[in-house]
């Protein structure tokens, strides 16, 4: 039998290694929350399509992440998805007119909202709703456009290869 | 005929063994306030199953995590996502091998040790010696053990999981050569608090049922050196199987 000592001493390790450690996993690979209720805005957009966007994904703007969606809601009279953004209160110069497009990051990430700049010279404050708005990239939409455009292209194939080829040149 | 008996009489031995484990764990939560005003010997016991467990965590934690980081790479590398190892490495620790696999060492190192200890007790009729000297030997011995392990058990989850990431990116990040940045800033990107408690609930609950069970079996031994083997035997066994059950049970709850 060891001493109490040693046990109690290792003991008192263990349990601060394994504290140690939650605290590692909850502050180190864990999103913090960008936003409080008291130190964030909040700003809304209506899209058409926002395609996968979740809520709790990042809003960026020239690649920052300055907030995070709060919710997402359909408006059964307009038909249009509502966003509502939680924005950090730090980023309080972002002009009124500034447009907010649904963009992917990378091949396989997920979606998120990126703002960019207008030009006015008010700012948007709590409460305020972007008007000028991009919708998601649905995948299958733009196979579509694409098709249609080759389908198109091959009826008057001699005419359209032309200039691609002189582009090349 | 005869089958038909055989298997009424398993049935009947099975709710019997579920009824009896159900008592005794809550004539041991009936003593807890008064273990508590003891708290040395629930000291003694995390010493015995946590600290003494701790290396055989952290050696099996790095090896995990390496795997997890070589079988990960390998499969991601073909869509040329390889920097996304760090999220799913982190969901499988937090998540699924952390708890689980801390619970089924914990079951071998410290659960056979809890088992064989009291089975012994049993066997040298320690325990009807407290019993004469009017000392309940559950509130002695069996409830300190009872609390070690569900107090251990967690924390070693959570070291196991640590230890598992940096296993991971020793893999990932020194060898394979994924960007270190990229592999962390996904990872933090992906995994929110709710999937830290996620694994933190699920190892709470395997450290009741692992500790349950090992205290339960060593308390019901038969007292005689095979008595107190097929104990420690029936400890693991039960254990492993409790654990991997509860643990679909509980993702299936998790990920509605």
């Amino acid at each position: 039998m060891r001493s109490t000592r040693t046990i109690e001493m290792s003991t008192g390790l263990f349990v601060l290694l394994g504290f140690a450690s939650l605290f590692f996993l909850v502050t180190q690979i864990t999103n913090r929350e960008l936003s409080t209720d008291s130190k964030s805005y909040s700003v809304e957009a209506r899209f058409e399509n926002i395609g996968s966007l979740k809520v709790g994904a990042a809003v960026s703007m020239a690649g920052v992440t300055i907030g995070r969606v709060e919710s997402i809601k359909l408006d059964q009279s307009a038909y249009k998805a509502v966003v509502q953004m939680k924005i950090n209160t730090a980023y309080n110069q972002i002009p009124k007119d500034s447009d907010a497009a649904i963009m992917t990051s990378g091949l396989l990430g997920g979606q998120y909202i990126g703002i960019t700049a207008g030009g006015a010279e008010e700012y948007l404050k709590n409460g305020d709703r972007i008007d000028l708005v991009q919708d998601a990239l649905v995948l299958e939409n733009l196979i579509n456009q694409l098709v249609a455009s080759f389908s198109n292209r091959s009826s008057d194939s001699g005419k359209s290869q032309q200039p691609a080829e002189e582009s090349k040149k | 005929m005869k089958t038909l008996r055989e298997l009424f009489d398993n049935l009947r031995e099975f709710l019997v063994a579920v009824g009896a484990v159900t008592l005794f764990l809550l004539r041991m939560l009936a003593h807890v306030p008064r273990a508590l005003t003891r708290p040395r010997l629930i000291i003694e016991q995390v010493y015995n199953s946590g600290a003494l467990s701790l290396v055989i965590i952290m050696i099996c934690g790095v090896f995990i995590g390496a795997v997890v980081g070589l079988q990960g790479y390998e499969v991601l590398q073909r869509f040329g996502a390889e920097e996304s190892l760090g999220v799913g490495a982190a969901f499988a620790l937090l998540k699924e091998l952390g708890p689980v696999v801390t619970a089924l060492l914990f079951a071998g190192r410290a659960g056979t040790a809890l088992a064989s200890e009291i089975g012994l007790m049993r066997a040298t009729d320690q325990l009807s010696a407290m019993e004469m000297m009017a000392v309940d030997p559950v509130l002695r011995v069996a409830v300190p053990r009872f609390l070690g392990g569900l107090i251990s058990l967690p924390l070693l989850a959570m070291i196991f999981i640590g230890i598992g990431l940096y296993g991971v990116q020793l893999v990932a990040v020194q060898q394979l050569g994924v960007e270190a940045a990229s592999f962390w800033s996904q990872m933090r990107a992906a995994v929110s608090i709710d999937d830290v408690t996620d694994g933190v609930v699920k190892s709470c609950v395997f450290g009741l049922t692992c500790s349950l069970i090992a205290v339960y079996e060593g308390y019901t031994a038969i007292p005689t050196a095979e008595g107190v083997g097929r104990a420690t035997t029936r400890t693991v066994v039960i254990s492993a199987v409790l654990v991997l059950m509860l643990n679909y049970m509980l993702t299936a709850v998790m990920l509605r």
